[in-house]
């Protein structure tokens, strides 16, 4: 309590001095596969910006059900478009503030070096015993995977072989490990500074599923924040999208 | 009410449980007898290595146990050169973790039971000239039974509330890793809360007959 006390204190003191932005804390959700990125961001925003962002990352329908019920997120960035447009229609953000932060990018990828070749041909010859997805039905990556397989007519031969992760990092961490030889991952994830991290990769053509549409939204718990009005505003400016696309996203 | 899937989970979950039981009552009856006769320095080592499952999230034991089994971990390593492949992602790899997870709370009720007889009896035994191997049997399981049913059940209850541990090594594969736990949790995140409820409702009933069924045996001490 007495902590509490002299930062109650020091930040009155701030106010009073003229600083010109009172310093806060947003809270945020974030997609798994955002996770890198937002922490880099993050940092960014704290030192430009005096707010700080707390971030939880995990899967788009998690967070979903949480903000449903009463979660103290204010601002939400997922991994599809559909979960934030639902969250609005039902009234659950502030209107006008939803918008695509980024354009994700499906990669089927190995820990192995040399394993994946770049045509993704390694997925037909099917010699592998896992092949790590994450969950279809509640992460965005996963479905896409799903529609990937279903496309090229594989996925009725892998399905004994798909493993489920139940986020995209989890995803990762099968296939990191070497428990799964290979799986579909977010290129944000074995990405730093345009180059693979580690292992071999296939980047998934995007015709062979829906265009990966990340929006993120402004949630009625952070309506006249300035704390989640200036965070959003920073991911729409020219030092968020810079790191972004550095990870492989692309930009609507 | 019950779907294919939730059919298949429950089944997967009795028998996942039924197996670890199995393994446990052989695996911890040795270590418990051990720790309850033992003198020897390294005995509190041990009863803290046991009962490390107690106080360590599922996370840590689960990312161990990725790791270890996992095709480049020294148990990983052991069972590919045996010709068995790795256990991350199969239901052989699920009673392994299960096995750790529920150790202590075979080996503790045991190690109480066997506690609580002393050395009385072996020693008279011995006396009318039975061998170890004849009075444990004929002396010490029967003055232990009380022990050794409370130790089958909370570890019988135990796997079937297992959830960390699963989700972390098992990859969530139905008929081979997705037991009922981890099924519910399916069904939460993708808001299927009548499914999830009948499942949820399920295990409440159970866990509370199970416990109740423990706790109204008479004159035996559960736990302490």
């Amino acid at each position: 309590m007495k902590i509490q006390g002299s930062y109650l204190l020091a930040g009155l003191m701030f106010a009073a001095s003229g600083g010109s932005v009172q310093a806060a804390e947003v809270q945020v959700a974030v997609a798994a596969n955002f996770t890198a990125p937002m922490q880099k961001i993050a940092a960014e925003f704290e030192k430009d910006t005096g707010h700080k962002a707390l971030l939880a990352f995990g899967a788009t329908g998690k967070f979903y059900a949480q903000i449903k019920n009463g979660a103290p997120f204010q601002v939400f960035l997922a991994a599809d478009d559909q979960t934030p447009a639902k969250l609005e229609t039902e009234g659950d953000t502030v209107p006008g503030s939803r918008f695509t932060y980024a354009i994700g990018t499906l990669v089927l990828w190995s820990a192995k070096p040399g394993y994946v070749d770049e045509q993704g041909a390694v997925l037909k010859k099917g010699q592998f015993k896992h092949l790590a997805i994450a969950n279809p039905k509640t992460a965005t990556y996963g479905t896409a995977a799903v529609a990937v397989l279903t496309k090229l007519g594989l996925l009725e031969t892998i399905q004994p072989k798909l493993v489920t992760g139940e986020n995209i990092s989890q995803t990762y961490q099968f296939i990191m490990t070497g428990n799964a030889e290979l799986g579909f991952v977010a290129l944000s994830q074995v990405m730093l500074d345009d180059k693979l991290t580690g292992g071999s990769a296939w980047i998934v053509p995007t015709h062979l599923h829906e265009p990966i549409r990340q929006d993120a939204v402004i949630l009625v718990k952070g309506k006249d924040q300035p704390a989640a009005k200036a965070l959003i505003d920073y991911l729409k400016g020219k030092k968020a999208t810079t790191i972004i696309q550095s990870y492989g996203y692309a930009l609507p | 009410m019950l779907s294919a899937v939730d059919l298949a989970a429950i089944w997967l979950t009795f028998k996942l449980a039924s197996l670890t039981t199995a393994t446990l009552m052989v695996v911890g009856t040795p270590i418990a007898w051990w720790l309850a006769r033992t003198r020897s320095r390294i005995k509190a080592l041990v009863g803290a290595v046991v009962a490390l499952p107690l106080v360590l999230p599922p996370t840590v034991l689960g990312f161990y146990l990725l790791i270890t089994l996992g095709p480049h971990g020294p148990v990983g390593h052991l069972t590919q050169s045996l010709g068995l492949g790795v256990l991350p992602f199969t239901f052989a790899g699920l009673v392994v973790a299960s096995v750790f997870y529920s150790l202590p709370f075979v080996v503790q009720p045991l190690q109480q039971a066997f506690e609580a007889i002393g050395p009385r009896p072996l020693e008279v035994a011995a006396t009318l000239r039975a061998s170890p191997w004849d009075s444990f049997f004929t002396v010490i399981v029967p003055l232990a039974k009380p022990g050794f049913i409370t130790a089958a059940i909370l570890g019988f209850a135990h796997t079937v509330g297992e959830f960390g541990v699963v989700l972390m090594i098992g990859g969530n594969i139905p008929e081979k890793t997705r037991v009922v736990s981890v099924q519910i949790y399916d069904h939460v995140e993708a808001m299927e809360y009548a499914e999830a409820h009948v499942l949820a409702g399920g295990m409440l009933l159970f866990s509370f007959l199970v416990l109740l069924t423990l706790y109204s045996r008479k004159g035996t001490s559960v736990w302490k």
